[in-house]
């Protein structure tokens, strides 16, 4: 190894856009995601909760504003992140090699390799499905290689979009509990939802955004208890978007 | 009526006694027609999935021609390829027309545009799948294509089949760069045009028949195996 490997958190995003078809998805978004505190992106479907998540893991550019890592000695930020999508997608290999393709791809030495897939696979319950084909497991299984995969990666940032969308509540519990472990080793959580009791039980910092619209970034606990934006109180009340929409106008 | 079953009859003898011309034709035609589609294998799968990946200028000319030019006449081939080998061609110097090599070039030449443009389809779909799951491991288009190549296999195993089929199908460019030399250049097809012009139906129809055979326990076999490592997850 050459040493430790230079901290590449906060993320800032200032002004930023994002705009398909002429349309604006995103708009002027400005906020620092500093290391350390759960921060969960809430916002009902379509307030662009997906694409902020891109646009923080770089996987798509904003049309307008700047997206910058705070360490200026990290070469390619994008090496200290992974992200882990809403559906799993698996290669068509077994648990163990999918997980050690990741690991190739980040140049990790063979025998360091063996290592890690051994700890993730043991740390997420998975390591009797080391040999199977991973497209044969169960979605939520699917979800949890998934995990396994991007926690192989030691992340300093990991990106979670919706991972329990489509989970039953054993399966989403599964996949909270690895998200938690996965923090707890010093990995800063950056997750989308739409889900307000998983919002309860994992948020230490509320991201609100609304059409595109970040209202609100406030401690869980704050944001719970006294939503500063009327948007933000409405979702919390949860009233259907017909309901928001007149009670917009 | 009579001389058809007599034909089949004469043609299934040949084919259990394993006569020693036949096997000849049958072995020579494998060979031309397995080293064609591996030559293919090597251009048309990095091809098809690099079109499929990259984007430049002429990208778009290139795969309306590949689609164009999966319908190439092969005499049209043949004729092109026989140009380029005749003593006055560009390599004539080379002294390969009327040898097995030059059907191989001529058949490399016929389907390669099947397979790269069958390649270039399952490729960007699969990439459409696993393009933001890749990028965000790091990887690239480049780096991508082996990846894709690998997780596509099942459905470019087809796509080699159907390049199969038409090489070990084909008559007229062999016909023409090969010159159907008994011994060097003679394959099934071209055997089986040369003895029914004769009025040898049996070695015709063996021939027919085998070819059949063939294609159908490769393209059998493939379809066994697929569903076998499909059935398996891989």
């Amino acid at each position: 190894m050459n040493g430790p490997v230079p901290a590449i958190l906060p993320l800032t995003l200032q002004g930023v856009s994002y705009a398909a078809g002429g349309k604006p998805r995103i708009k002027a978004v400005s906020v620092t995601l500093a290391a350390g505190p759960r921060s969960i992106i809430l916002g009902p479907n379509g307030a662009g909760k997906t694409l902020l998540i891109m646009l923080c893991h770089g996987l798509v550019g904003p049309t307008e504003g700047v997206i910058a890592w705070g360490h200026a000695g990290v070469t390619d930020p994008r090496w200290h992140q992974a992200m882990v999508f809403q559906r799993p997608v698996m290669l068509r290999r077994s648990v163990a090699a999918n997980v050690d393709y990741a690991l190739q791809l980040r140049a990790v030495p063979r025998a360091e390799r063996q290592e890690r897939i051994q700890e993730v696979l043991s740390r997420t319950g998975l390591h009797r499905f080391a040999d199977a084909p991973a497209r044969v497991l169960s979605f939520g299984e699917q979800q949890r290689v998934a995990l396994a995969r991007a926690w192989a990666l030691r992340p300093q940032v990991l990106f979670l979009d919706e991972p329990t969308a489509s989970l039953d509540p054993t399966a989403t519990r599964a996949v909270e509990d690895i998200i938690n472990a996965i923090h707890e080793t010093g990995t800063k959580i950056v997750m989308s939802t739409h889900d307000l009791g998983q919002a309860h039980r994992l948020a230490d910092e509320i991201l609100f955004l609304h059409r595109g619209r970040l209202q609100e970034q406030t401690s869980a606990e704050v944001f719970f208890r006294r939503p500063a934006t009327q948007e933000a109180a409405h979702f919390l009340e949860g009233r259907l978007p017909s309901q928001l929409k007149r009670v917009g106008s | 009526m009579q001389d058809l079953w007599e034909a089949f009859a004469a043609a299934g003898a040949l084919v259990w006694s394993l006569d020693r011309d036949l096997v000849a034709i049958v072995t020579r035609s494998l060979t031309i027609t397995l080293t064609a589609l591996a030559v293919s294998a090597l251009i048309s799968l990095p091809l098809g999935a690099a079109l499929a990946l990259f984007r430049f200028p002429g990208r778009t000319v290139i795969v309306v021609a590949l689609n164009a030019f999966m319908g190439l006449p092969p005499v049209v081939v043949g004729l092109f390829v026989y140009l380029l080998l005749s003593r006055a061609g560009p390599l004539g110097t080379l002294g390969l027309l009327f040898t097995p090599t030059a059907m191989v070039i001529a058949q490399v030449l016929l389907i390669t545009p099947i397979v790269a443009a069958l390649t270039q389809q399952t490729i960007h779909d699969l990439w459409q799948e696993y393009r933001d799951q890749l990028r965000s491991f790091g990887a690239g288009p480049g780096r991508a294509i082996p990846t894709l190549l690998w997780e596509g296999r099942f459905s470019l195993l087809t796509a080699l089949l159907a390049g199969f089929g038409r090489a070990s199908a084909e008559v007229g460019a062999v016909m023409i760069v090969g010159g159907n030399i008994d011994h060097v250049t003679r394959v099934m097809t071209t055997a089986i045009a040369l003895e029914t012009s004769r009025g040898n139906l049996a070695l015709a129809l063996g021939l027919g028949l085998i070819l059949i055979a063939l294609s159908t326990g490769i393209a059998g076999t493939a379809y066994v195996l697929t569903d076998m490592a499909r059935r398996r997850g891989a």
